[in-house]
């Protein structure tokens, strides 16, 4: 049988998923025992018990300077951040990209403006944004949303001007408005994308939060492995990174689930 | 029969392609008319034309009298051969949507009383189309005769002036064709519409017509082939209005 046609089964595909992952694991595990038998004191590869000493610390000790539970505390702040600066950008995406993507007069404006500011690289406008709004929580989250949000907009506007022309004439023939039209046949049928989108998003939203919270904070997820990295605290380190891949897998897959429980109808529609 | 619809010497440009010229042409209430033609004679322009998505170079469109509006509207009816009902709408909101779209401008979408109403109407209307047991399926979910039923359903509610077919069972199965050609024979009937349908099957326009129109240049310029449009080179009164065999096409999906 030829490798284009081998379907696997649930199961299989559960089991072929795992090998890599458990592979790699035992790979760092080997070098690290290795490394531990020529110097016990070896930071660079830490063994699995000095990661679980040193985030047991961090997840159930509160910190003595600021009386926090640090891994928490971390956590907390990066979901907020990570959350409206995504929130942000999704709406504006909603917002300009529905009304680019259906007025022609609109995208000839704005269009333009858009293409251009989505060039930019958003870590070039950090600085700005440090000195425009502080080192406060304003200036992350601005960060987020200029990174995601132009990519977010030209993507929706484009999938909305996509739709077919048919379409938008049958709409008219049935009495529809320009307003009618956006929120009863573009709206609808951008809102899948929307969350094909925001899926594609969380990515970059991850790099402009770590970045952010590297250059200027006091608490987060990247703050915190920026800071430890002084000590080589690679127990510290490894455990945090594994977090907020967990952190990225559980959101990507909300977002799919969402998707289908919500728009049955752009998924096959469920024969 | 009085005249619906009356084209004055149209002429449709395109830079220096001239798709259409000196068409005229007068379509009388409740006839339907079937226009055949090569690829590329202009009758899908033809159709843009009447349905308002386009405006002609030169010449007068009258509809009722009036002229037409380069735009579309709700006095129009269309069936385009794909892409002509809503995606994420199930089969009643679909139909529901020409009735929503009046009677709420700002919502487009009724409440209540007002809503259970325009669900009577519509599932009335899809029941005459033959999908009474389809309410809620989605377009995804049926065949594409039934997706077509159902466009025409859409297009029907709105009780529009004139109907526009645009091959609109192209892309069919024959025998899933002749039954919507026995649907299509039925509505025009019962509902007095007034239809006009581009087609690419020239049994399909003599067997539905009453009048076939065939599009084609009547002169051709070997060396610039483009700078000579097509117009209605025949015109064929088939046969005054008459009901339709009797079927039972309700039945099929």
């Amino acid at each position: 049988m030829r490798w284009v046609n081998r379907q696997m089964r649930r199961n299989d595909r559960i089991v072929l998923g795992s090998v890599p992952v458990a592979l790699l694991a035992l790979v760092y595990l080997i070098a690290a025992v290795r490394r531990h038998a020529a110097d016990p004191t070896d930071k660079i590869l830490p063994l699995p018990d000095a990661m679980v000493r040193a985030m047991t610390a961090l997840v159930t000790q509160p910190d003595p300077l600021s009386g926090q539970l640090l891994f928490w505390g971390d956590t907390l702040a990066s979901l907020q951040r990570l959350g409206l600066g995504l929130g942000i950008a999704t709406v504006a995406a909603l917002l300009v990209g529905l009304v680019l993507g259906v007025l022609p007069p609109v995208r000839a404006t704005f269009g333009p403006l858009v293409t251009g500011i989505a060039v930019i690289p958003p870590i070039a406008l950090l600085p700005m944004l440090f000195i425009a709004l502080g080192l406060g929580e304003t200036a992350k989250v601005a960060l987020i949303v200029i990174g995601i949000a132009p990519v977010m907009v030209r993507d929706i506007a484009a999938h909305v001007a996509a739709l077919p022309r048919e379409q938008i004439i049958k709409a008219q023939t049935l009495g529809a408005s320009s307003w009618q039209i956006m929120i009863r046949v573009a709206l609808p049928q951008a809102m899948p994308r929307l969350l094909q989108a925001m899926r594609l998003a969380l990515g970059p939203a991850w790099v402009f939060l770590i970045s952010a919270e590297a250059i200027a904070s006091d608490i987060g997820l990247g703050y915190r492995i920026f800071l430890v990295r002084r000590y080589l605290a690679m127990d510290v380190i490894i455990p945090y990174v594994a977090w907020i891949a967990l952190l990225a897998i559980t959101m990507d897959a909300a977002f799919v689930f969402l998707s289908r429980r919500l728009f049955p109808w752009a998924h096959g529609g469920g024969h | 029969m009085s005249t619906i619809l009356s084209l004055r010497d149209i002429w449709v440009e395109y830079g220096d392609k001239i798709v259409l010229e000196r068409v005229n042409l007068d379509v009388a209430a409740g006839s339907f008319v079937s226009i055949i033609g090569p690829s590329g004679a202009g009758k899908s322009s033809l159709l843009r034309l009447i349905l308002g998505q386009e405006a002609p170079t030169r010449g007068r469109i009258l509809l009722d009298d009036m002229p037409l509006t380069p735009e579309c509207g709700p006095d129009r009816g269309v069936v385009f051969q794909r892409y002509s009902v809503f995606p994420h709408l199930s089969v009643l909101r679909n139909t529901m949507f020409g009735l929503e779209c009046a009677q709420a401008p700002l919502t487009a979408r009724l409440f209540g009383q007002r809503r259970r109403a325009a669900e009577e109407e519509a599932a009335e209307m899809l029941r005459a189309v033959g999908l009474g047991d389809s309410l809620h399926l989605y377009p995804a979910q049926m065949s594409g005769g039934m997706q077509q039923r159902l466009a025409i359903a859409q297009a029907l509610l709105k009780r529009p002036r004139i109907l526009l077919l645009d091959e609109p069972f192209g892309a069919l199965d024959p025998g899933i064709r002749s039954d919507m050609h026995a649907l299509i024979t039925r509505l025009w009937h019962d509902y007095a519409l007034t239809i006009v349908m581009v087609t690419h099957d020239i049994r399909e326009a003599f067997s539905l017509g009453t009048r076939v129109l065939a599009l084609d240049k009547r002169r051709h310029d070997p060396h610039a082939p483009h700078r000579f449009g097509a117009t209605a080179v025949y015109d064929l009164p088939l046969r005054p209005r008459t009901p339709p065999p009797a079927s039972d096409d309700a039945a099929a999906a």
